[in-house]
């Protein structure tokens, strides 16, 4: 069976150990997570969990049902596509090209966030195709330092 | 009304209408037993060890459908328990266990009898729960008691701080709960029930596959209505024996490694497969590609992860079994006609006489399985049978006469040895008027052993039967067919006098070299009603047949071993 990527939302009850629960359902299970973010939803009690993920089929349907089965999950949103956005930040040498890296980074939604005496620091946001293109284009910068934010989605409609 | 939180746990038990708590206190739970102390609302019963008072809380909720409620300590005392719960867990068997923690303020600090208890309970548990405050712990057992029992039952686990336990705080217990979280899906899709009913009445070699769901659902007898009324031919998986009474023609027994040969066969052969409540486990199915190759297959169950988690599933139900059942019984008698199966039911019979359950009986020594339908015939449905694990427990699922749903009370999914002899105690407690026996080995007897102090002095007589083959059966039996009798560390010859050790907890003991002996021992354990413990000495070599071996396929089984 085909291996496929998804990315996966699940909001659940914000209480004790409610990450644990889902982490440990994944590494129990031997499922894979490529990225996780997790923050609370304003005035809800509840958090956003969005996991990017690894499977075939038969997995991905595992992880769905297994996370739906969870007590605390309210709701598992999983769609072949979602509006899908990450943030990376990047440190580079101060003596690389300013004006280079501004002009990279502003192609990818984004801009210089810092500059001091030694380094200066970027940040990006954009789909997780464009994110890998913008590291690989980045390398002749001599980044030298990288923080993905990991992925995070919401549904089209 | 304000209390304190171990008062709370008293107040919680009366309501939810406990009657028997087993447990073992100690330093974080102490509150809690000061209150038992106190009260007359349930019995508590003191098991030797953690692992048998939640063995003994499951195997009462085995026998009954009621929460089996289990007390331990902090630290040592709940990963003792652990075993326990990993057992009801595998098993989907509803109980609570309620266990002491170290006070709030020194969680984390690696205090004395400190142990991260919800991290290890987490995967072997439906539910766990920290309790914060006794604020919360009125909602908290209430929602213990009510995930433990409803849905796909299991195991819930509450971890309760010693502060917490003597905090005051105004009990306010739920008479109703509603988690928005949790919402279990008990009606099962109407058009999907209609069309599994079509596919029934058009399928021309249909089986049913019956599993413990239909136990833990209550759903025995329209299961028997829907089998008598479709004549279609049935398997049981090892959860589910005595949904079928033994003699009922249409059922064709256990299906699986040791299952008969006839079901295997029927599983193997079907066109279509009704399975009610079971979970495709790899002891039942074998090589999943080639589990059910040419049939479609019906699946109902209230779990939606358990649907395709192994084997595509045709026509998914996600429900409850009896409300699915009620549903699915009047539309199949529209369209059935059971004569339509009947050229099927020729085949597998003929099966069953090719290649029929026996055993070589013998009368130079006692054979296991005579053993077990000698136990069938003399008490039959007056009995509630436990086993531990191994050789014993595979014989006593083939050959003891099971009648009723919940007579048959065994570790199927983790194969816990130990388990028996503790559950057993549960189960005696459970049903007073019925006689609790024990299959067991020499290998697993020792494994709780301790509790026949326990059932001595609660005088919860427990018929221990020990199949005793100086080996770890089971083992050997691999050793045997597929390590070339390399026997490592399966011998058991030393053992302990079972008779002494029976008597020296003040039980009584027999030890038994023939089948006459057996019959005196038993008729005397029965009258005299006391825990006892029969050790038979029986035939070493024998093996549990037929057999699946282990990743192997339904339909090619070892029938006979040969030296
Ligand atoms: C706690 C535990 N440890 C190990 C095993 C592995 N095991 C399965 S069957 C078996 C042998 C059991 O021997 P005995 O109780 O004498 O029963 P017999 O097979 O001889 O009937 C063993 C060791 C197990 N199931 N449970």
């Amino acid at each position: 069976m085909k291996v496929e990527r998804r990315v996966i939302s699940v909001i659940v009850q914000n209480e004790h150990s409610v990450l644990s629960r889902i982490t440990g359902l994944f590494a129990a299970r031997g499922y894979n997570i490529e990225t996780l973010t997790v923050a609370p939803i304003p005035e809800s009690g509840m958090s956003r969990l969005t996991i990017e993920t690894r499977g075939n089929v038969r997995v991905i349907e595992q992880i769905i049902k297994q996370l739906h089965k969870l007590i605390p999950t309210y709701k598992v949103i999983e769609h072949e596509e979602m509006i899908e956005k990450e943030m990376v930040m990047m440190k580079f040498p101060i003596n690389e090209s300013l004006s280079n890296i501004q002009a990279l980074c502003e192609a990818y939604n984004g801009g210089i966030a810092n500059v001091s005496s030694q380094h200066i620091i970027t940040m990006i946001a954009d789909e997780p195709k464009r994110v890998r293109h913008f590291i690989e284009a980045a390398q002749r910068f001599h980044p030298i330092e990288i923080v993905r934010g990991g992925v995070v989605a919401m549904e089209r409609e | 009304m304000e209390m304190t939180g171990a008062q709370m746990v008293i107040e919680a038990m009366k309501l939810e209408g406990v009657d028997t708590v087993f447990g073992y206190p100690g330093g974080a739970i102490m509150n809690v037993y000061d209150e038992i102390y106190k009260q007359k609302e349930f019995r508590h019963i003191l098991t030797r060890h953690e692992q048998a008072a939640v063995h003994a809380a499951d195997g009462y909720a085995r026998a009954t459908g009621k929460v089996g409620v289990a007390f331990v300590t902090s630290g040592p005392g709940f990963t003792n328990a652990v075993t326990g719960l990993a057992t009801a867990y595998m098993d989907s068997v509803p109980i609570v266990v309620v266990s002491g923690q170290v006070p709030i303020s020194l969680i984390g600090t690696d205090a004395f009898q400190e142990i991260d208890a919800t991290g290890i309970s987490r995967s072997c548990t439906k539910h766990n729960f920290l309790v914060r405050s006794a604020k919360e712990l009125p909602r908290i057992l209430k929602e213990a008691f009510y995930l433990a029992a409803s849905g796909r039952p299991g195991p819930v686990h509450v971890d309760i701080p010693k502060d917490v336990t003597a905090e005051t705080a105004k009990f306010d217990y739920p008479a109703r709960i509603d988690i928005p979280t949790y919402r279990p899906t008990t009606k099962g899709n109407l058009r999907q029930i209609k069309k599994a009913a079509e596919v029934i009445c058009k399928a021309k070699r249909p089986v049913f596959y019956l599993g413990g769901g239909i136990v833990h659902s209550n759903s025995a007898e329209l299961v028997r209505e829907l089998v008598a009324e479709t004549k279609i031919p049935a398997v049981e998986t090892l959860m589910a024996r005595g949904v079928l009474e033994h003699d009922n023609p249409l059922l064709l027994g256990m299906v699986g490694m040791h299952g008969s040969y006839q079901a295997n066969m029927a599983m193997s052969e079907a066109d279509l497969m009704i399975a009610l409540g079971p979970r495709f486990d790899d002891r039942v199915t074998g090589k999943v590609s080639e589990f059910g190759k040419h049939a479609k297959i019906i699946h109902v169950d209230i779990d939606p992860s358990s649907i395709g988690k192994l084997v595509d599933v045709d026509y998914p139900i996600v429900g409850d079994l009896k409300e699915v059942l009620e549903v699915m019984i009047p539309k199949v008698k529209e369209c059935v006609d059971p004569d339509r199966y009947q050229a099927w039911r020729d085949i597998l019979k003929r099966y069953n006489e090719i290649h029929p359950l026996a055993y070589e009986d013998s009368d130079k020594v006692i054979k296991p399985q005579w053993v077990i339908e000698r136990v069938g015939q003399v008490l039959g449905d007056k009995a509630v049978i436990s086993t531990d694990v191994g050789q014993h427990q595979m014989w006593t699922a083939q050959f003891y006469p099971f009648s009723f749903p919940r007579q048959f009370v065994t570790s199927g999914g983790l194969g816990t040895m130990g388990f028996g002899f503790p559950a057993a105690v549960g189960v005696k407690r459970a049903c007073p008027d019925k006689i609790s026996v024990n299959f067991t080995g020499d290998g697993s007897i020792l494994m709780n052993i301790q509790e026949l102090v326990t059932a001595v002095e609660s005088r919860l007589p427990v018929i221990n039967i020990v199949l005793n083959n100086h080996y770890l059966g089971m083992v050997r039996q691999w050793q045997t067919f597929f390590y070339e009798k390399r026997y490592a560390e399966t011998d058991l010859s030393f053992q302990p006098d079972f008779v002494r050790l029976a008597e020296a907890c003040g039980g009584i003991g027999y030890r038994v070299e023939t089948k006459e002996e057996f019959d005196e021992a038993l008729n005397d354990a029965i009258e005299k009603g006391v825990v006892a413990m029969i050790d038979v000495i029986v035939d070493r070599e024998e093996n549990v047949l037929p057999m699946v071996p282990s990743g192997g396929t339904l339909y090619n089984m070892l029938l006979e071993y040969k030296d």
